[in-house]
């Protein structure tokens, strides 16, 4: 197989509102950033994939908007997913293996500032059954979150731990939004406090691909690609078991996760309770270092946060603290759908 | 740097949606107070039921009828019911397994408070007093003390008179809409009557509206330019529909314009000449219209129309 790598990574400062920006402004300068990382020009890209949703911006073909950060003109090769970055990262890894291109520009972006995300998600819902009860994205974690204190697996002190580990480390990450000390506050929906839940974010993230030796052109230690999958669950919630992430264990095995050991985990859980099954899923002990950045319970601009913690884990290995990390995106309520990337660092 | 202009932006659709067999089924039943699971070929019974089995994907069709009494599996209170959501005083969201099923339903629970509430508790579905076959037909569950009734559920055929076959989803979200810095600056120099577009540094194209950034070079556009009044039709469409709440008589003509100075075509009404005497070339200008906020359309200035050479880059 085709070897494929991140070679540079860039994200915006992360934060409540950004009504002075546009889509476009907002996203533009960490395109620069991840261009200006390689020294790449646009029109040395030979592929281009981005990930957002019209339903935060409210308004149809939205991420056409940004292509203007891109400089689409001559034409290139461009192709959206409505869904989180990490599915666009996703189909450029296809096209890199394919053998068609042998670079890739990867971006995504999440405004969350223009309307109220909590309801903006129950539209992802079964419109039959569900949709019409609007039951909140905080409703459904917490259903959840009961589920796994239920079932003996957490409880609320460890689920504190976990929103106050992940801010805490998180104070080393200068793009994030919630830092430091963050009180666990009233109950949203119990038994998941304010702490317990993410920011709501607006923020941008981008990658470059590349294969083989333009990788190691581009990059002094490439994060190499060893493997990706993503798979999905039902949609309907009462026929799942809320309390485990099969489809997270299955793609990790597919990605070779279980093959060898993982010294840095990036998961993508916007809430504490979630980062207690994903850890069961992908069982990761102690020694792995989790979410180093803070993940999403510290910045989680929609559609961004899940490339977001790929391109963390592959920072850590180009800065050589991180030899093999595992990288987790999720969509849909309480992780139904989960993706799973093996990143390693050449031995030095 | 002037504040950026904000306004409220409602998306407002009434889905509307056909039901399979099954789910028709389940939504007719519901306004019957009759609740209706489907019967996997492992007879396993789902419940809401579903046209495809979650497992093997095999079509399934086995209807049964299940009780409308059950048990939480798992829940979580609500203290601040959200528009659109089942009750409007504080309750618990819950997932159901009603007797006779192996999954279960999302729903609300009508409970005085969160510590009446505890997964394994008994609950029986209150019915909504007007019924049109949707999932809103069951108002919500409250607390039962009674056991399961113990029945097997019973075979059902599904029918029903007058079966509802589709139903409405409304959906509505509430934004604030901000346009951006750039475009933030257009509208408000069109308060003044003046188009501004923004040059790029690279290019020296100057785009109209500006949009912050220029889509050839990629990079952030920042000096503000003042293009027009006046422009050339770079090309046109004569318009013989009519669009709904617009008071124009049809045939009409709609263009692209090039604003004396632009780089960019912007599009409007052309206006004040015979539909079938406007031409590429044609020069125009903006026509205002008391208390209006961008122009009504454009008019023929009288000049000699432009060569086609100063705007075959435009079209």
């Amino acid at each position: 197989m085709r070897e494929v790598a991140i070679v540079a990574f860039a994200q915006s400062d992360h934060v409540r509102t950004s009504d002075e920006q546009s889509e476009v402004e907002m996203v533009m300068p960490v395109l620069h950033q991840v261009l200006e990382q390689t020294g790449l020009k646009t029109s040395d890209i030979g592929f281009t994939c981005s990930g957002s949703s019209d339903y935060l911006a409210g308004r149809a073909f939205s991420f056409t908007m940004t292509l203007d950060g891109v400089g689409a003109w001559p034409p290139i090769s461009e192709s959206h997913v409505e869904m989180d970055g990490a599915w666009a990262m996703y189909e450029a890894w296809v096209k890199l293996l394919t053998g068609e291109v042998d670079t890739a520009l990867v971006y995504s972006y999440g405004k969350s500032s223009p309307g109220s995300v909590r309801d903006v998600l129950t539209r992802q819902l079964d419109p039959y059954y569900v949709a019409p009860l609007w039951p909140d994205a905080v409703a459904l974690a917490a259903l959840q979150a009961q589920a796994l204190i239920d079932a003996g697996e957490t409880d609320e002190p460890a689920l504190a731990g976990i929103a106050a580990r992940s801010r805490e480390s998180a104070s080393t990450n200068s793009h994030a939004q919630l830092t430091g000390s963050v009180p666990q506050g009233d109950y949203l929906v119990q038994p998941l406090r304010k702490g317990d839940c993410p920011p709501v974010s607006d923020g941008a993230v981008a990658v470059i691909l590349a294969a083989g030796d333009k990788a190691r052109e581009l990059c002094e230690r490439p994060a190499w690609i060893r493997g990706m999958d993503h798979r999905i669950e039902a949609h309907s919630l009462g026929v799942r078991d809320l309390t485990d992430s099969p489809s997270t264990r299955l793609a990790a095995e597919r990605a070779g996760v279980f093959e060898r050991p993982v010294d840095t985990a990036e998961l993508h859980a916007p809430f504490t309770s979630q980062e207690v099954v994903l850890r069961k899923a992908l069982g990761l002990g102690d020694d792995v270092t989790l979410n180093p950045s803070g993940g999403a319970l510290a910045a989680n601009p929609v559609m961004a946060a899940g490339l977001l913690r790929i391109g963390e884990a592959a920072a850590r290995i180009h800065r050589g603290e991180s030899d093999r990390a595992v990288a987790h995106a999720t969509s849909g309520p309480c992780l139904q759908q989960n993706l799973v990337a093996v990143l390693e660092g050449e031995a030095r | 740097m002037p504040e950026v202009l904000k306004a409220p932006l409602v998306v407002e659709f009434p889905f509307t949606r056909s039901l399979g067999p099954v789910q028709s089924a389940f939504l007719t039943g519901l306004r019957e107070q009759t609740v209706l699971g489907v019967k996997t070929s492992e007879g396993k019974i789902l419940v809401p039921p579903v046209e495809y089995d979650p497992v093997t994907a095999e079509e399934i069709r086995d209807l049964v009828q299940v009780d409308a009494t059950g048990t939480v599996t798992t829940w979580a209170w609500n203290p601040e019911p959200r528009r659109g959501q089942p009750l409007d005083t504080a309750f618990a969201w819950v997932l159901v397994k009603l007797d006779g099923a192996d999954t279960a339903l999302l729903h609300a629970l009508d409970a005085p408070g969160p510590d009446a509430v505890h997964s394994g508790m008994r609950v029986r579905v209150r019915w909504a007093a007007e019924r049109t076959g949707a999932i809103t037909d069951i108002a919500c569950f409250e607390p039962y003390e009674g056991d399961a009734s113990g029945t097997e559920p019973a075979a059902h055929d599904g029918q029903f008179d007058d079966a509802v076959s589709g139903i409405v989803a409304r959906a509505r979200l509430d934004y604030t809409y901000s346009p951006g810095r750039a475009q933030t600056a257009y509208i408000n120099a069109l308060a003044d009557r003046k188009a501004v577009g923004e040059r790029c540094p690279n290019c020296s194209k100057v785009y109209v509206p500006p949009r912050g950034a220029c889509p050839t070079c990629g990079v952030a556009t920042a000096e503000r330019v003042e293009v027009g009044p006046a422009g050339t039709v770079t090309t046109f469409c004569i318009v013989n529909v009519k669009a709904k709440n617009l008071d124009i008589e049809l045939p009409y003509v709609y263009g692209h314009i090039a604003l004396d100075g632009a780089d960019l075509a912007l599009h409007g009404r052309i206006a004040g000449i015979p539909y079938d005497q406007v031409r590429m070339g044609l020069r125009v200008e903006p026509v205002w219209t008391e208390g209006g906020r961008y122009p009504d359309h454009y008019r023929p200035t009288g000049e000699p129309d432009a060569d086609y050479d100063t705007y075959k880059e435009l079209v």
